[in-house]
C-alpha cells in the first residue's frame, strides 16, 4: 500500500505532514453507522481544541478528518484510518470516539482493542501493511479508494488525477492513445475479455461526426461489487478513463449507466460529473480543446440483461432492455445508430493507469494474455470478506486460502478441510472446485475449466452448501432475469429450473438428468445474447464437477448438506440432547418442543429447515440439517 | 387494483407534467420519466401510464411494456414500509431464505402476496445489494442491515411496527 506517499497534504515547506482521520463511508460502513461516527469526530476533535479541516486543504493543518469511499473490507466496518500513523480500527462505534481522540489524536498511540485481530494467527494487526487481507493484494484500481475524499475533485487533481486526460487531450493523437491500449493488452473486465484497443479501434475508423461512449456501470452479478465499489470511492478515475475513450474514439456524448440498486454509487458520479463541468474538464471546450464534452449519469432500472450490450443500448433508447443480433457490433452502429463503445467501470479505470505510466508498465503484472489487475469480490464462506485485486494469474488457493484467511464453517470458524468450491463469474460462470486450488486465474485458464472471469465475483462455498440447489438459485436468477426474446432461453431456462426442482424436491428420476443435459446444450445454443449462452453454466459445471450429489439427490433422495428442504430431515439425537432449551427458545417457527432437562423433538410439520436449532446446539445434537 | 385507493387527482397530473418537461417530454426518456413518476407516487398508476403514453405520443402499450420490463418499476402500490430482502449468491449462501421466510412469516404474507393488507409493509427480494461484505442484508426503508438472522430481522420488523403503534 502507499497510502502514506498520497495526499498527505502538500506542506510544501517541509513541515510534518497533517494527521488524517479517515472514516470510511461506503455502503457497508455507512450500514454499520459510519455517518455517525464521522460526525462524533467532527463534533468532539473540535472541542479536544485540535485545528480540524475536513475540505482538502493544501495549506498547514493540525489535522483533516475526512470520508472515503469503500475500502471493499466491508464485513469490519465502519472503519477508520489515521495517517501517517498507518493505523486501522475496525468496528468502530461512537462510543469509541473519545478514546480514539484522546490515545491515538493526542498521545499518538494505538487503541489496541480496535485494532483487527488475524482469525488465523490471533495477532493484532496495526494497518493494513500487517493484515494478511491486504498484504497480499497489489492495488491499483482500488488504491485511492479509503484515502481520498470521493466528492472532492481537488484532491484528486492533487494526487495526480485528470493528469491522464489532459496528456490524451493535449499531446496524443486518438491513434496514439488506441496504440497505447492495444499495446497493453488490456482486456475488458466486465465479463466477456474482449481486447479494449481492438473494440476501440473499431469505432475509431468509422467515418461519423456523431459517437457515444458509454460506462457501464449496471453490475448485475449476484456477489459482485467491484464496480460500485470503484464508483463510491474513486469516481473521478472512471470518468477521466471515460474522456480518455472517448478521445480516442472521437465522441463527444458519453453515458454511465448505473444500477439503480446503488444510490450511493449514482450520488457520487453525478457529483463527479458536476464538479469536472465546473473545472472545465467538461463541456462546451473540454481540455481546452474547443470541443464539446459531455457526460450524463443514468440509473437502469432493475434489469440484469441490459449488462449486455445492445440491451443496454435499447435501455437508454427508452425501450424494453432486450439485446439485439449483432452484427453490426456497437462500435459500427450502436446508441441512435451512432457508432459506440461500452467499457465496464474498472477497465476504464485501468485506461487512467496505462495512459499515465505507459502500455509497459501495466503489462509488468498479470500473465502474457491477461496483463495487469483483477479485482474479485471475495464472499460467501471464507474469513475475509471484500475485494481482492490481485494480478492475474495468482492462484485460486493464493486468494481464498492467503488473502480470504481460509474457508469458515457454519458458526463462522476457520475450517482446514472445509473448503468445497468457489462459484466464479455469477449467473453466467461456473464452479471450481478442489483440484482448480492452483489454478491461475486468467481468462484463458479459467475458460478451459468450464467457468470464466465474468465479472470477478469469487463465492466460496464450504461442505455444508448443496451444489444442487446454488445450480438452482442461479437458473432461478437467469429465468427470471431472461428477457424472453429467444424461446430457448425463454422457455429452455424455465424447463430447467422446473427439472432442478424436481430433483430438489424428491421427483426426479434417471430420465431428468439425462434431459437436463440435453436442455442446457440447446439453451448455450438456441439463445441470442451472453445472457442465455451462459445461463446453463452452473449447471453443467457442478454437474461436471459434483455429479456424485445430483446422484444423491434423484436416486437416494437424499440431500447430503440437509440443504434441499424436501429431502432433508433435521431431528435431535435423543441420547445428545440434554434439554438446554436453547433451541426452542431459537426456533423462528416455533417447532420445537419438549420440557426442561429432557430430549426435545422437531415438529416436521411446523419446521421451515432454516438449521437455527443446528447452530444453537452446543451439543451437536441436531443432525440431518 | 386496489379500487378503494382515490384516482389520481388533477393535482398529481400536475407533477407528471413537471416531469414531463424535465425530461423534454421525449419518449426517449421513458426509463427516468418513469423512475421521477414513480418516485412521486412509489409505484406507477395505470392512469398515469396512460397519460405519460398520450403526452409523449407512443402507445400506453409501449409505456406499459417499458413498465413491466424493469423489476425496479411496480404496477401495483407498496406498502408504507419498503422491507428489501438481499438474495445475491453472498447471501443466498450465509441464508437469507430462512430469514425471507420469518419475516413473511411474522408479517402474515402468504403466496404470492408482497404486501400486508393494511398497506403498511411490502417485502420483497433484490437480486444484489452489492453489499456482499455484510451477507446476509436486509433493507429497511433505504437503511441497509448487514449480518442479518431470522430472529434480528424480525426483531427490525416489529420495531417498525412498535414505531407505527406510537
Amino acid at each position: 500500500m502507499s497510502a502514506q506517499s498520497n495526499s498527505n497534504g502538500a506542506n510544501g515547506s517541509g513541515q510534518k505532514p497533517a494527521r488524517r482521520v479517515i472514516v470510511c463511508a461506503g455502503t457497508g460502513c455507512v450500514a454499520g453507522g459510519a455517518n455517525d461516527v464521522l460526525q462524533a469526530f467532527s463534533q468532539q476533535i473540535k472541542a479536544a481544541g485540535i485545528n480540524v479541516v475536513t475540505e482538502f486543504k493544501p495549506e498547514q493543518v493540525d489535522l483533516r478528518l475526512n470520508k472515503s469511499g469503500c475500502q471493499g473490507f466491508c464485513q469490519m466496518g465502519p472503519l477508520v484510518t489515521i495517517l501517517p500513523d498507518g493505523i486501522l480500527y475496525n468496528k468502530v462505534k461512537v462510543a469509541d470516539v473519545p478514546e480514539i481522540i484522546a490515545k491515538t489524536l493526542v498521545e499518538g498511540q494505538a487503541v489496541e482493542r480496535l485494532l483487527y485481530v488475524d482469525p488465523a494467527t490471533k495477532k493484532r494487526c496495526r494497518g493494513t501493511g500487517e493484515i494478511p487481507f491486504y498484504q497480499r493484494q497489489q492495488r491499483f484500481v482500488l488504491k485511492n479508494c479509503g484515502t481520498i475524499d470521493p466528492e472532492c475533485i481537488q484532491e484528486y487533481i492533487h494526487n495526480g488525477g485528470y493528469a491522464a486526460a489532459r496528456k490524451a487531450y493535449s499531446k496524443m493523437t486518438p491513434e496514439q492513445i488506441v496504440q497505447e491500449i492495444t499495446k497493453s493488452g488490456l482486456r475488458g473486465r466486465g465479463g466477456g475479455g474482449f481486447p479494449t484497443g481492438r473494440k476501440w479501434e473499431a469505432a475509431r475508423v468509422q467515418n461519423n461526426p456523431k459517437k457515444y461512449v458509454i460506462c457501464n456501470a449496471d453490475e448485475g452479478d449476484p456477489g459482485a461489487f467491484m464496480n460500485r465499489s470503484v464508483m463510491e470511492g474513486n469516481p473521478h478515475s472512471v470518468l477521466e478513463g471515460l474522456m480518455i475513450a472517448a478521445r480516442a474514439i472521437g465522441a463527444d456524448e458519453t453515458l454511465i449507466y448505473v444500477r439503480t440498486e446503488y444510490p450511493l454509487a449514482v450520488h457520487r458520479m453525478k457529483q463527479a460529473v458536476e464538479d469536472a463541468r465546473k473545472a472545465g474538464f467538461l463541456g462546451d471546450n473540454a481540455f481546452g480543446t474547443g470541443k464539446p464534452l459531455s457526460c450524463e449519469v443514468m440509473e437502469g432500472a432493475g434489469a440484469f440483461v441490459c449488462g449486455e450490450e445492445t440491451a443496454m443500448i435499447a435501455s437508454i433508447e427508452g425501450q424494453r432492455g432486450m439485446p439485439r443480433p449483432k452484427p453490426p457490433f456497437p462500435a459500427q452502429s450502436g446508441l441512435w445508430g451512432k457508432p459506440t463503445i461500452i467499457n465496464n467501470v474498472e477497465t476504464l479505470a485501468h485506461v487512467v493507469r496505462i495512459i499515465n505510466e505507459g502500455a509497459d508498465s501495466f503489462r509488468k503484472l498479470g500473465t502474457a494474455a491477461s496483463p495487469g489487475t483483477k479485482t474479485f469480490a471475495l464472499t460467501g464462506h471464507v474469513a475475509n470478506t471484500g475485494l481482492v485485486e490481485v494480478p492475474f494469474g495468482t492462484t485460486l488457493r493464493d486468494i481464498v486460502m492467503k488473502v480470504g484467511g481460509g474457508v469458515t464453517d457454519r458458526r463462522g470458524k476457520i475450517s482446514a478441510d472445509g473448503f468445497k468450491a468457489v462459484q466464479i463469474g455469477g449467473p453466467s460462470g461456473g464452479c471450481l472446485t478442489r483440484e482448480h486450488l492452483d489454478l491461475p486465474m486468467d481468462y484463458d485458464s479459467l475458460r478451459s475449466a468450464g467457468a470464466m472471469v465474468g465479472s470477478g465475483g469469487l463465492v466460496a462455498m464450504n461442505q455444508k452448501t448443496c451444489m444442487v440447489s446454488i445450480a438452482r438459485f442461479f437458473m432461478d436468477f437467469t429465468q427470471r432475469e431472461s428477457c424472453g426474446k429467444c424461446v430457448l432461453c425463454r422457455e429452455g431456462t424455465r424447463q430447467m429450473l422446473a427439472l432442478l426442482d424436481d430433483i430438489i424436491e424428491g421427483r426426479a428420476t434417471g430420465e431428468t438428468l439425462d434431459l437436463l443435459q440435453k436442455l442446457a446444450v440447446a439453451v448455450q445454443k438456441g439463445s441470442l445474447c451472453g445472457l442465455g449462452k451462459t445461463a446453463p453454466n452452473p449447471v453443467l459445471s457442478t454437474m461436471r464437477y459434483f455429479r456424485e450429489e445430483y446422484d444423491a439427490h434423484v436416486h437416494h433422495k437424499y440431500c447430503p448438506t440437509g440443504q434441499c428442504k424436501a429431502l432433508a430431515k433435521p431431528s435431535i439425537d435423543p441420547a445428545k440432547c440434554k434439554g438446554c432449551t436453547a433451541c426452542a427458545r431459537k426456533c423462528p417457527v416455533g417447532a420445537i418442543s419438549g420440557e426442561k432437562k429432557q430430549p426435545h423433538v422437531i415438529d416436521q410439520g411446523k419446521c421451515i429447515v432454516c438449521g437455527a436449532c443446528a447452530d444453537t446446539c452446543k451439543f451437536e445434537a441436531v443432525v440431518g440439517v | 387494483m386496489n379500487k378503494r385507493k382515490p384516482e389520481p387527482t388533477g393535482r398529481k397530473f400536475v407533477k407528471v407534467c413537471d416531469i414531463l418537461d424535465r425530461h423534454g417530454r421525449k419518449a426517449s426518456r421513458l426509463v427516468p420519466i418513469l423512475q421521477a413518476v414513480q418516485e412521486e407516487y412509489r409505484y406507477l398508476p395505470e392512469e398515469v401510464l396512460t397519460y405519460v403514453a398520450t403526452a409523449l405520443d407512443v402507445s400506453p402499450a409501449r409505456v406499459y411494456g417499458v413498465a413491466t420490463f424493469y423489476a425496479h418499476f411496480a404496477i401495483q402500490p407498496k406498502g408504507k414500509h419498503l422491507v428489501r430482502l438481499c438474495d445475491g449468491t453472498a447471501c443466498h449462501v450465509k441464508d437469507s431464505v430462512p430469514i425471507l421466510e420469518a419475516v413473511r412469516k411474522r408479517l402474515g404474507l402468504e403466496g404470492k402476496i408482497n404486501t400486508t393488507q393494511d398497506m403498511m409493509f411490502t417485502v420483497e427480494t433484490v437480486a444484489c445489494l452489492g453489499a456482499c461484505g455484510l451477507a446476509p442484508v436486509m433493507v429497511i426503508d433505504d437503511q441497509v442491515h448487514g449480518q442479518m438472522s431470522p430472529q434480528s430481522a424480525v426483531k427490525l420488523v416489529e420495531d417498525v411496527i412498535t414505531k407505527e403503534a406510537q
